[in-house]
């Protein structure tokens, strides 16, 4: 294995997990469950998505040809994520979890009156 | 070199699980846990791939898919039941 | 009139062409090689899915606009990693700093795809969450982690992102509904 592309994978792989552990942080550190919100599904994802993509070099230089499936994973949770935040936002609000700003149902009652009753995409 | 790099690897992922666990156990709401659960999923994946890394064995793939799949279907049926209190109606 | 038959026998025997061939992809991605008989399984496959599950997608996916779907990927692309590394810093910056916000940003897509490619796309990309939907399909709630101009930001929204993709999934044969929109 060259030097240059072991650097890249060392860098992809530190990268990965630094984002990772800032998604976490954010899920720890944030003070209201929208915001935590926001850590998890964005840092989480690209960190877990760029540690695969390293997988997928390193066992392509391995030797066995190239190694393609760790694509998958990653596109799967990059489908994945935006839904179970979106899931899981629907049902705190449902719930009304707490939030440092208004809760939408005032909010869109000032905006426009004429929907206050929402659903959800699916 | 890569060898270094999975080590901070490793501490970093296993700072993260830990803090996913203490959102996990704190709460204060459903959906806190919800979300600390995914996170938690999602991490493990990041873990799994890192040790397949590390010992230079692609075996560990096919756990990290299902952990993937299984892991989605979870969260997607625990807010189903919070939002409606049922998963299958 | 044969020339329809034939269509109508084809249309019924390939429902969705471009869904055989994303599930191609996805069998030979998932066997992790490029053998013969691993392309005929995967085509194979690629065929019955479709054909078995057509109740379940009564709607036809047309791609009006290749050349557009491949400009807003590589969009998509490039703001997901640049919201990341937003999102990092913000969450390493202090939390009491963060000017968090629902926002309610109107929509003009009439292809229920369409709009759930958006709402996963805002998922994804400038430090917002897609909500809920309005029970009109004409708005969504958003939540956006720190923003100071609401209406630049959902302007962002409607030009980056729903623009193309009204253009790839709906044509661009009722422009003149564009200017109804107030930016």
């Amino acid at each position: 294995m060259s030097p240059w592309l072991e650097a890249l994978l060392s860098f992809l792989i530190v990268l990965g997990a630094l984002l990772t552990f800032i998604g976490s942080l954010g899920l720890a550190r944030l003070r209201d469950f929208y915001t935590r919100l926001h850590g998890p599904t964005k840092g989480t994802t690209l960190g877990v998505g760029s540690l695969l993509i390293a997988s997928s070099v390193f066992f392509s230089v391995q030797g066995e040809g190239i190694s393609l499936h760790e694509v998958l994973i990653t596109l799967f949770l990059f489908i994945t994520a935006p839904i179970s935040a979106h899931l899981l936002a629907k049902a705190a609000l449902h719930l009304k979890v707490e939030s440092l700003v208004p809760l939408p149902d005032e909010a869109i009652a000032r905006k426009n009156s004429q929907h206050r009753d929402y659903q959800s995409l699916d | 070199m890569i060898e270094i790099a999975i080590h901070i690897a490793f501490v970093l992922v296993s700072s993260a699980l830990a803090l996913n666990a203490w959102r996990l156990l704190r709460g204060p709401s459903a959906p806190d846990r919800i979300l600390a659960l995914d996170t938690l999923y999602i991490n493990t994946i990041a873990l799994l791939v890192l040790f397949g890394i590390h010992i230079k064995s692609a075996l560990y793939f096919e756990a990290a898919l299902l952990i993937a799949l299984m892991g989605f279907i979870g969260t997607v049926a625990m807010c189903k039941y919070l939002l409606r209190g049922d998963i299958i109606e | 009139m044969i020339k329809s038959v034939m269509q109508r026998v084809l249309l019924r025997l390939l429902p969705h062409p471009l869904l055989t061939l994303l599930l191609a992809v996805i069998w030979l991605l998932l066997a992790n090689n490029i053998a013969a008989g691993e392309v005929v399984v995967g085509l194979l496959l690629g065929w019955a899915i479709p054909f078995f599950a057509l109740q379940f997608w009564p709607d036809k996916l047309y791609v009006h606009k290749p050349i557009t779907l491949l400009k807003f990927a590589y969009i998509l692309l490039h703001d997901i990693i640049e919201a990341n590394f937003i999102v990092a810093l913000r969450i390493l910056g202090r939390p009491e700093k963060l000017r968090p916000a629902f926002i309610v940003v109107p929509i003009d897509l009439n292809s229920d795809f369409a709009m759930s490619i958006l709402a996963n796309t805002t998922c994804l990309t400038p430090g917002s969450l897609s909500a809920l939907l309005a029970p009109d399909r004409k708005s969504i709630l958003v939540h956006a982690m720190d923003v100071d101009d609401e209406a630049a930001f959902i302007h962002t929204i409607k030009t980056r992102y729903e623009q193309p993709l009204k253009e790839i999934f709906e044509g661009d044969d009722d422009k003149h509904a564009q200017e109804n929109i107030k930016p």
